[in-house]
Formats: structure tokens, C-alpha cells, sequence
């Protein structure tokens, strides 16, 4: 009797050991975020300031760079969200064959292409076939390179969540399907392609690489679609690499901004799709 | 084991009152009742499973040999070592094989690979009735038989532990004809050397393999008795009509 | 009559032409990979696979890849070793054994980490990671194990075994989201079989609920790998930028370089078509990579999450 009783208690211990261990898991994978949180505040805070946001890089400011990025998220949201819905759309209301189950493949396997390797195709199409030079031009059809996949599948997502009976309805009321999808269906699922969409603004808000090649930077503000561009993620990194103690405090500062404006996108999916069913993976 | 004044909750709903019961030890005892009376609640109280489900509450106690298995003290894992169960769907373990499976329980305390366990699984299976026809795939994967099969396998699984009651949660009620009936006469064999609880809807398996019958309905025990007396000769009313099948 | 059917069949056009975007996507990246890559696997062939020297010089040209295929595997071992442990007990731990008042706000916040920009990662680990990763890691280790090779050379905080921590963390919610589905996803007569024959909690998962889910995991895993080999900025701000036969490290402290690290540091200021296309070309060996590893999860993951109800071998 004794025997038993001795292994049940280590099992039992066993059990409470492992159950503290997963949750040092996740402490532990908690505490880096909390800490990038700290640092980008504690070193970026004290940046902040109204001539830091709209003066240009060598007047010691990011006004280029937050103007750039909002620059390049509108230019990549005109190609990239109508081009992803209306392929979203095809995906969820035509989308039982052969074609479009490869076609959901091939944008899973996009979202997971390396941001670099979009570069260098933006870099080789735009730049060296159309503009001849560095242009936001290019920037925005990298950026939506990896948009489109990802405003795509959550278009799809939310269309399927729409009950077939609004569809029948409206087919039955004899309404033509193009006409059904576009102002009934898309309407049902308005909320959740909103949320779609600001979560692939939330990924390529923070996108550097491709920018890296294609708008490569600026010191100054928008100067045309034939010049390089600033952008958050770009300046952060370029001012990483310099010495100066500025320009590091700077990048600081500009991080703040960046994650300020990506944390604000994605905790606005986070709240708008609370409640449904909706779960578009952040990853 | 007994329960005495169980009422148990999921929740806000109240799933058994008041039930006082005892189960008699090298007997079957089945419980009948129409669905949602409780019968499945019961009878999870008695191995604490009941308590798995998040929003369950209970009050009253149930005895195991005299003692109460809800003390504080006492370790639930402990008990359902002495308080084997069969649900109503058979569930081996898909990623073992049929001697992993029933030899899983014994490794779980230590147990190591050798003739006591070879020994153990080749009786246990041999009490399940499964030895025959098994004795050759014993590598073979637990779902790879079947469904009969299966269920005597998860018979044989807690039947390795040397349990002092089986409970059985509605074992035939995913079988064939064939496969329930020789199930069943494996429920008259076993209480020989176990406890049985056996909760069944299924009136005429209930009068052919218990000694005893408990009639639930909306959660309270209407009434108890040899299983003779509730069939012929039934003292509530209500046990008569759903006897006769106007209910349930 | 004819209109109808105009109506309908121009909008499914429009639409399917749409959907067909993400194949355009993929074959222009293919075709300019490809074709940009011609030049350097012109003059060098396989060498540039094989071949560890990367020499822009008029004249001594030479380049090959093998130390940046190296470096991307060293990072990304080390972002799994480190990272795949703390996922699985994430995983556990949000879907077995949190109370469900906790459970969301959690899982809330392990989502977060992969929301956070690639850059910020690496200006953290510019500024703060790496001097906590040399003081408390590199320098004990390599007092104490330097006879190690591995743990060999001198640690500077900016190198191989930094840049393989920043990986892990950034992999962490790939890992343990996909994890926690699949071990939500196993059936739970599973566990209820378990818990009768009186296993503990730890037991019921660590026997059988990982057991049922092993492909879905491993799946997981390798989605996690199909990041971290594709990350970029964060690997390129703390990887200490190495090149040539210097980049094939024999220890993690030593400054390296990744394929994707080696074309954002390089790209843009190269001038001359060869070390252009050398590039380019590193860049096409990364993306047949990548895709090998994304497809191979992909069917994992989703032949897994698809079946809810059956025993998976």
C-alpha cells in the first residue's frame, strides 16, 4: 500500500511541476513583449514632440517618414484591397473547383513568401521595366504583393460566414448573382471585411525589407512618384545603423510611433470582431 | 458504494436530487430512466468524472467501502483507479496498440514491460472475452477491430486495474444486435469478481443482465428494488408507466 | 435573355481574373528571380552553391551562398530548439490547464508578439537583447563550455546565437496558436478514456492528447521554421553581417549572415550586374526553400485541423 501511495503523490507532484512549467512558458514568452513595450516607450517617449513629427530627417524629425508611410498604405490599400476583396469574393461565392482550391494554396504559401524576396521582384519589375528609378510606385506594388493574399482569405473568410439563406432570398427574389453578392452578401459580411482589411494594413504598415529596395529612403518629404520615399519601418532601420546618438534616439522615437499606429490596428480588429466568429490569425 | 442526499448542478440546472442509492457489491445494478433524467450524471458522480466538466457542482457524498470519495483528502485519480468506466461510445486509444491500451493504466503506475504485464493483458482480455479472437494482433493499433471488439477492449483496459466497481455508461447502445449480446453476457460474468453499475435505456437489457434496478426520472430516484420486483411487480405508478413504455 | 447572362458571366470573369492574382504574384516572383539569377549561375554554376567566398571586386569576383544556407540553418535551429519548447507549454497551458478567465487575455498577448514589427524586433535587439544575451548567456557559456566549439570565440552579443533567440521569440505565436488548435481539436473521449483508467491531467496530455495531435503540431512546427527562415530585418539588425568564408561560423558567437540578412544588407548598393545578380540568385535559393517548407506545412496542418473526429495516423 505504501508503494502506491508514494507514486500517486509524485504523480500528483508530476502533475503541479508541469503545470508550472507551461505556465514559465508563458511568462517567458510574455516577457519579451512586455520589454519591447518598455524600451520603445521609455527610449521613444521622450522624442516626441511637435517639431520631431513634421520636421525633416536632418532637422533631426520623422516628418518624412510618417508621411511616407501613410503615403505608401494609401497607394498599396488602391491596389491591394480591391484586388484582394474581389478575390476573396471569388473564392467564397465561385469558388467549389479545381482553380480556386489552388489559388487558396498559392496565397497561403504567399503569406508566408520572405518580405525580401518581394523586394527584389518589385525592385526588378518596377523599378527596372517602368519608372528607371527608386519610386513609391514600386514600394506600393510590393506592399501589395503581400497584401492581396491576406485582405483575400479574410474576405473569404467572412463571405462564408454569411448564411446561404440571405442568398437564396435575394436569388429567389430575382436579383442576379452578381447583384446578390455585391449588395447583400458583401454588405451581411461589411464588418468583417473591414477587419480583414485592417489586418493586412496592420502587417504591411510595419514591412520594411521591401520598402528597403524599392523607396530605399529619404531625408526629405514626398517628393513624386520618381524619387525615394521615407517611410516608419525604413527610417527605423537606417538610423539603427548610424552612430550618432540622435539618430538612435530618433529611430526610438519612430518606433514608438510605428507600433503606437500598428498596435491601435490590430486591437481595432481585435474589439470589432469580438462577438463573432471571426478569427483571422495576426500571425 | 452508496450516494447519500447527492444533488449535483451543471450549472444553474439542477441534474440529480436528492438521490440516495446504494450499489451491491458482486451485483449488477441498472439504472433506468428516460433521457435527460440524469441516469449518465449519476453515474459520472460515482468516478468523479462529473466534476471534469467545468460549470458542475455537487453536494451530498458517496461512499466507496465506507468512504466518502468527495473528503477532502481524497485524490480523484485515485478513485477512478477503484472505479473503472466504459462510456457509451468506445474509445481505445487510437495511437497504442490492443496490448498498450489495456496495459496503459498499470504503466501509469509504474509498471514496467515484462511477464507480469504480458501476464495482466493476457488475463484481462481473457475476462473481456477478447483473448481468442485478439491473441494474435496484439501490436496492432487499439481502433484497427471492431466496434464490439472495441468496447470489450476498453473493458479489458479497466478491468487491467482490478477495480472494485465497473460502471458502464450505456456500452450497447453503439453496437450491432450480435455484438451487444455478447457484451452483455460479459456483464453477468464480471460480477462475479467486480461491481457493476450499468446505465442502460434499453429496458429488456436491463432485465436480462441486472440483479438490481434504479428508476430515475428528472433527476430523482423514483424507485429502487430487485430487478424482478420493478419489472412485475413495480410500486410507483410512474415506474409502471415507463415499464410499459407510455414514456420515455 | 442575353443580358442576364452577360451580367453574371462579366462579373465572374472580372472576378476569377482577380482571383488569379495570386498566381500572377507567384510566377513574377519566380520569373524575376529566376531571370535575374542567370548571370551569376551562368559564371559560376553549382559553385555558387557550394562555394563560400563573396568577392565584389572587379576582377576576383566570387560568390557563393554555402555560408548564408549555413547561417539560415544555424538561426533557425536555434529559434526551434528554444522556441519550440516554450510554444508546446504555451500551447498546453492556454488549451488544457488555464482557467478560462485567464485564457484569453493570454492567449491575447502571445498573439501580440507576432504583431509587432519585424524592425522593432531588431532595434530591440540592437539595443537591449543583445547586451542581455552576452552578459547572461554568451559570456557565462563561453567561460565556462568556450572548449566547446560552439560556444567557442569571442562573444560580442551581435552574432549567430542572438539572432537565432530573436527568431525564437518571434516564432513563438506561429507555433503555440496553431499548437493550441490542434490539441483543442483532439475528441474528448480521448481524454475521458484517460482520465478512467485514473491518469493525472499531465498524464492524459502528455501520452495521449500530444500523441493524437502529433501531425498537427509537427506541423505547426514547420510553419514556424518557414518563418524563421524567412525573416528578415530582425536577423539582419543583430546578426553581425559577416561575409564570404569569415560567415561560415563554427561557433554561435561569431557574427554570421543569413540569406535573407545577405540581400538587405547588400542589394541595394550593389552596381555591378554579376553581384547583382549574385543577390538575386541568393535570393531564389531562399524562396525554393521557403516554399518547400510552407507547402509541406500547409498539408500537415490542414489535413489535421479537417479532421476533427478520426484517429490520425
Amino acid at each position: 500500500m505504501p508503494k502506491i501511495l508514494n507514486s500517486y503523490r509524485f504523480r500528483r507532484f508530476k502533475n503541479r511541476l508541469f503545470f508550472g512549467i507551461c505556465l514559465a512558458c508563458v511568462i517567458i514568452a510574455i516577457v519579451p513583449l512586455l520589454s519591447i513595450l518598455f524600451e520603445v516607450i521609455a527610449r521613444g517617449a521622450s522624442q516626441i514632440n511637435l517639431h520631431f513629427l513634421t520636421s525633416n530627417v536632418l532637422q533631426g524629425g520623422i516628418g518624412p517618414a510618417i508621411q511616407g508611410t501613410l503615403v505608401i498604405i494609401g497607394l498599396t490599400s488602391v491596389i491591394g484591397i480591391p484586388i484582394g476583396i474581389l478575390s476573396g469574393i471569388y473564392l467564397a461565392e465561385y469558388g467549389n473547383n479545381k482553380f480556386a482550391s489552388t489559388m487558396r494554396v498559392i496565397n497561403n504559401v504567399l503569406t508566408q513568401v520572405p518580405s525580401v524576396i518581394i523586394g527584389i521582384t518589385a525592385f526588378g519589375l518596377i523599378i527596372i521595366y517602368v519608372t528607371g528609378t527608386y519610386s513609391p510606385l514600386a514600394g506600393a506594388v510590393a506592399l501589395s504583393f503581400m497584401m492581396i493574399p491576406i485582405v483575400a482569405r479574410t474576405t473569404e473568410e467572412s463571405l462564408k460566414l454569411v448564411p446561404n439563406s440571405i442568398r437564396e432570398a435575394s436569388l429567389a427574389l430575382g436579383v442576379h448573382k452578381w447583384r446578390t453578392t455585391i449588395s447583400v452578401v458583401l454588405a451581411a459580411a461589411k464588418s468583417g471585411l473591414i477587419t480583414g482589411t485592417l489586418l493586412g494594413v496592420a502587417r504591411i504598415a510595419g514591412e520594411t525589407a521591401p520598402l528597403l529596395f524599392t523607396i530605399l529612403g529619404n531625408s526629405f518629404f514626398f517628393q513624386g512618384f520618381n524619387a525615394p520615399m521615407d517611410a516608419l519601418p525604413l527610417r527605423i532601420f537606417l538610423n539603427s545603423r548610424l552612430d550618432a546618438a540622435e539618430a538612435q534616439s530618433a529611430a526610438w522615437g519612430a518606433a514608438l510611433i510605428l507600433i503606437l499606429m500598428v498596435l491601435a490596428l490590430n486591437i481595432g480588429v481585435r474589439v470589432a470582431s469580438r462577438g463573432r466568429n471571426l478569427s483571422f490569425k495576426v500571425t | 458504494m452508496q450516494s447519500i442526499n447527492l444533488n449535483a448542478w451543471f450549472g444553474t440546472k439542477q441534474a440529480l436530487k436528492d438521490i440516495n442509492l446504494s450499489i451491491k457489491p458482486n451485483a449488477v445494478t441498472a439504472i433506468i430512466g428516460p433521457s435527460g433524467c440524469g441516469k449518465s450524471t449519476f453515474i459520472r458522480v460515482l468516478n468523479r468524472m462529473h466534476e471534469l466538466i467545468p460549470t458542475a457542482k455537487l453536494t451530498g457524498q458517496v461512499l466507496l467501502d465506507g468512504e466518502d470519495i468527495y473528503a477532502k483528502e481524497v485524490d480523484p485519480v485515485m478513485i477512478r483507479r477503484r472505479v473503472g468506466m466504459v462510456f457509451q461510445k468506445p474509445n481505445p486509444f487510437p495511437t497504442m496498440s490492443i496490448y498498450d491500451n489495456v496495459a496503459a493504466g498499470l504503466r501509469l503506475t509504474g509498471a514496467k514491460k515484462g511477464k507480469n504485464l504480458d501476464e495482466v493483458v493476457r488475463r484481462s482480455l481473457e475476462q473481456a472475452t477478447l483473448w481468442d479472437e485478439v491473441k494474435d494482433d496484439l501490436r496492432k493499433p487499439g481502433t484497427s477491430i471492431s466496434g464490439g471488439q472495441q468496447q470489450r477492449l476498453c473493458i479489458a483496459r479497466a478491468i487491467a486495474l482490478q477495480p472494485e466497481v465497473i460502471l458502464m455508461d450505456e456500452p450497447t447502445s453503439a453496437l450491432d444486435p450480435i455484438a451487444s449480446a455478447k457484451i452483455e453476457k460479459l456483464v453477468v460474468e464480471l460480477k462475479r469478481d467486480y461491481t457493476v453499475a450499468i446505465v442502460t435505456h434499453n429496458m429488456q437489457q436491463a432485465s436480462r443482465v441486472s440483479d438490481y434496478t434504479a428508476f430515475l426520472y428528472l433527476g430523482a430516484l423514483i424507485e429502487y428494488g430487485s430487478t424482478r420486483e420493478i419489472f412485475e411487480s413495480p410500486k410507483n405508478p410512474l415506474t409502471e408507466k415507463y415499464i410499459t413504455g407510455e414514456f420515455g | 435573355m442575353a443580358r442576364r447572362i452577360t451580367g453574371d458571366k462579366i462579373f465572374q470573369v472580372v472576378i476569377a481574373a482577380m482571383a488569379a492574382s495570386a498566381l500572377v504574384i507567384l510566377v513574377l516572383n519566380a520569373y524575376v528571380l529566376t531571370s535575374g539569377s542567370t548571370i551569376v549561375f551562368g559564371a559560376f554554376g553549382s559553385d555558387f552553391l557550394t562555394g563560400t567566398s563573396w568577392n565584389p571586386v572587379e576582377g576576383r569576383q566570387a560568390f557563393g551562398v554555402l555560408p548564408y544556407i549555413w547561417g539560415t540553418l544555424l538561426t533557425s535551429g536555434i529559434a526551434l530548439l528554444i522556441g519550440v519548447p516554450l510554444s508546446l507549454g504555451i500551447a498546453i497551458f492556454l488549451a488544457e490547464m488555464s482557467p478560462k478567465s485567464v485564457r484569453v487575455p493570454l492567449s491575447y498577448l502571445v498573439e501580440l508578439l507576432a504583431a509587432v514589427p519585424s524592425v522593432i524586433y531588431g532595434l530591440w535587439g540592437l539595443f537591449v537583447l543583445r547586451f542581455w544575451s552576452l552578459n547572461y548567456i554568451e559570456t557565462p557559456l563561453n567561460q565556462y563550455l568556450g572548449w566547446i566549439p560552439i560556444f567557442g570565440g569571442t562573444p560580442g552579443g551581435l552574432d549567430v546565437f542572438t539572432a537565432g533567440l530573436i527568431l525564437a521569440i518571434m516564432i513563438i505565436p506561429t507555433i503555440a496558436s496553431i499548437s493550441r488548435e490542434v490539441i483543442a481539436a483532439v475528441p474528448n473521449s480521448i481524454r475521458e478514456g484517460a482520465y478512467s483508467i485514473g491518469a493525472t491531467k499531465w498524464e492524459t496530455i502528455r501520452h495521449w492528447v500530444l500523441s493524437y495531435g502529433r501531425s498537427g503540431i509537427f506541423g505547426a512546427i514547420i510553419l514556424g521554421l518557414g518563418r524563421a527562415v524567412g525573416e528578415t530585418m530582425a536577423v539582419t539588425m543583430v546578426i553581425g553581417n559577416a561575409t564570404g568564408p569569415r560567415a561560415m561560423v563554427s561557433s554561435l558567437f561569431d557574427p554570421g549572415q543569413t540569406l535573407p540578412s545577405l540581400i538587405a544588407n547588400g542589394f541595394i548598393e550593389s552596381p555591378n550586374p554579376l553581384e547583382k545578380s549574385a543577390y538575386v540568385g541568393a535570393g531564389l535559393v531562399l524562396l525554393v526553400i521557403s516554399i518547400v517548407i510552407n507547402i509541406a506545412a500547409y498539408l500537415m496542418v490542414t489535413r489535421v485541423l479537417k479532421i476533427k473526429g478520426g484517429a490520425v495516423e
